[in-house]
């Protein structure tokens, strides 16, 4: 099936209370036409891990406002390829300083999203690299 | 794991998956809902070797409107039946958008503190908009889930549609959550949702006016005599349920022991009498309807009949043709007779 909807799960990581741009993104994505799959506040690397699982999702977009995102993101990309979901897209926005973004990349994710990405060209991106699975 | 592979041979694909996900692999069932949400031939193959060995589980469906608390209530119960040493799966059906075809799925804010428990189960599914198909499809999730040996399965949808309703009245019991002052009694005995319901739950029992909600419920809801069928040999008529009222407090898991109490016994009454097999048949029903729905579609849009159907369409649009007339026409196209 080619025109069914990308899903993608909306996960905030660690323990920043700041989900006013996951929820921008979740909404805006959702007008876009994806299936988003909101988790909200606190998750940890492994409920976000399971809910990928679970949901069998295509893309995974991670919102990190705290700095903690060198230890969060390679712990969530290291579950996912330890439960055979080493083929989900892994995106992350929020505030990440640019010296940080090939370590990131290097750990398994695909693009990292500034502050001032507009909700079109995230939408374009996931659309253009996730590979919609069976 | 290409989509070329499940392409080449979706039995083969279906047959893998399936037997990984009876086994415990909860990623092989992952992928075996999402063959059913997009009705891939995968789909059909697993529920081909999967739905015989089915039929284990409880199916219980929880509806009622927007804001009653029923994420916040699934969330109690499934602690409730991990206490009890039970596994549980959830299916939680948000709508999709009529217009892009998106969809907000926020259904496991609620739930994700069981993401290190292997008991549980959790899946949110968008409505996609199947004309009438969103039942059989939650149906057939919740096959596949009891397949793979899941005691409990929850299905949860917003009572506020015809298909939602049809939803929550394919499980064995069917629950309808209601918060505190939401309407007097006459919205009660109104037809739809509530006349579904084999549990009432009066939710945010902690607000002021639950045990009045409650209570006008009960009047309405309980008080009326069943109807005597006589016992004769004529098929006994749709009756009303008389469903059991209860209160819950979901967020404080007040009450939610005693919920998981009536659903058991609501259960083991079910399996004796005619509302427990008019349940498993309804559910039949849905399943095979929704099947030959899409395989007449299918058919009557395939490259030989396609030309006519659109031709027949367009003149019932025009006016040129009623649509008595133009299904006539269908069903020869199809059968090679008018289908009566």
């Amino acid at each position: 099936m080619t025109d069914r909807p990308l899903k993608v799960l909306i996960a905030k990581p660690g323990l920043d209370g700041h989900d006013r741009g996951a929820k921008v993104l979740a909404r805006g994505l959702r007008d876009e036409g994806f299936e988003v799959v909101y988790t909200g506040l606190r998750q940890t690397p492994e409920m976000i891990a399971t809910a990928a699982l679970q949901e069998d999702v295509d893309v995974v977009g991670l919102s990190i406002l705290s700095g903690a995102h060198m230890t969060l993101v390679p712990r969530v990309t290291k579950l996912l390829d330890e439960r055979g979901l080493g083929d989900i897209l892994v995106t992350v926005g929020g505030i990440i300083p640019d010296d940080d973004i090939a370590a990131l990349k290097a750990a398994g994710v695909s693009a990292v999203f500034g502050p001032g990405t507009t909700i079109a060209s995230v939408a374009d991106y996931l659309r253009a690299n996730a590979r919609p699975r069976d | 794991m290409g989509k070329a592979v499940a392409a080449a041979d979706p039995a083969a694909r279906a047959t893998e998956l399936g037997d990984a996900a009876v086994a415990g692999d909860r990623r092989a069932l992952a992928r075996l809902l999402t063959a059913v949400e997009n009705r891939s031939a995968v789909a059909e193959h697993a529920m081909r070797r999967l739905y015989p060995t089915a039929g284990r589980a409880h199916l219980v469906g929880i509806t009622g409107p927007p804001g009653a608390g029923k994420s916040t209530l699934v969330a109690a119960l499934i602690g409730e039946v991990r206490r009890a040493g039970r596994s549980v799966a959830v299916v939680a059906v948000d709508p999709s958008s009529p217009i892009t075809g998106g969809a907000l799925l926020g259904d496991r804010v609620r739930m994700q503190s069981y993401a290190e428990d292997d008991g549980v189960f959790i899946r949110s599914m968008a409505s996609r908009g199947h004309a009438g198909g969103l039942a059989s499809t939650s149906a057939a999730a919740a096959s596949l889930m009891d397949a793979a040996g899941f005691d409990l399965v929850l299905i949860e949808t917003v009572g506020t549609g015809q298909s939602e309703v049809e939803v929550a009245a394919a499980a064995d019991t069917t629950v309808v959550l209601e918060a505190p002052e939401m309407g007097d009694e006459v919205q009660a005995i109104k037809a739809g949702l509530l006349e579904v319901a084999d549990l009432v739950v009066v939710n945010k029992g902690d607000k002021p006016g639950a045990q009045r909600t409650a209570a006008q419920l009960r009047a309405m809801l309980v008080a009326t005599a069943p109807r005597d069928d006589g016992g004769g040999g004529a098929p006994p008529r749709p009756r009303p349920k008389r469903p059991e009222v209860l209160i819950t407090t979901a967020s404080t898991g007040e009450g939610v022991a005693e919920l998981l109490v009536a659903l058991d016994r609501h259960r083991a009454a079910g399996r004796g009498d005619g509302d427990g097999a008019a349940a498993r048949l309804a559910r039949a029903e849905t399943l095979v309807w929704a099947i030959l729905m899409d395989r007449f579609r299918a058919s009557l849009h395939d490259p030989v009949r396609g030309a006519a159907t659109d031709a027949i369409l367009t003149d019932v649009a025009d006016h040129h043709l009623d649509p008595y007339a133009a299904a006539d026409r269908l069903s020869v196209l199809l059968t090679g007779d008018r289908g009566r």
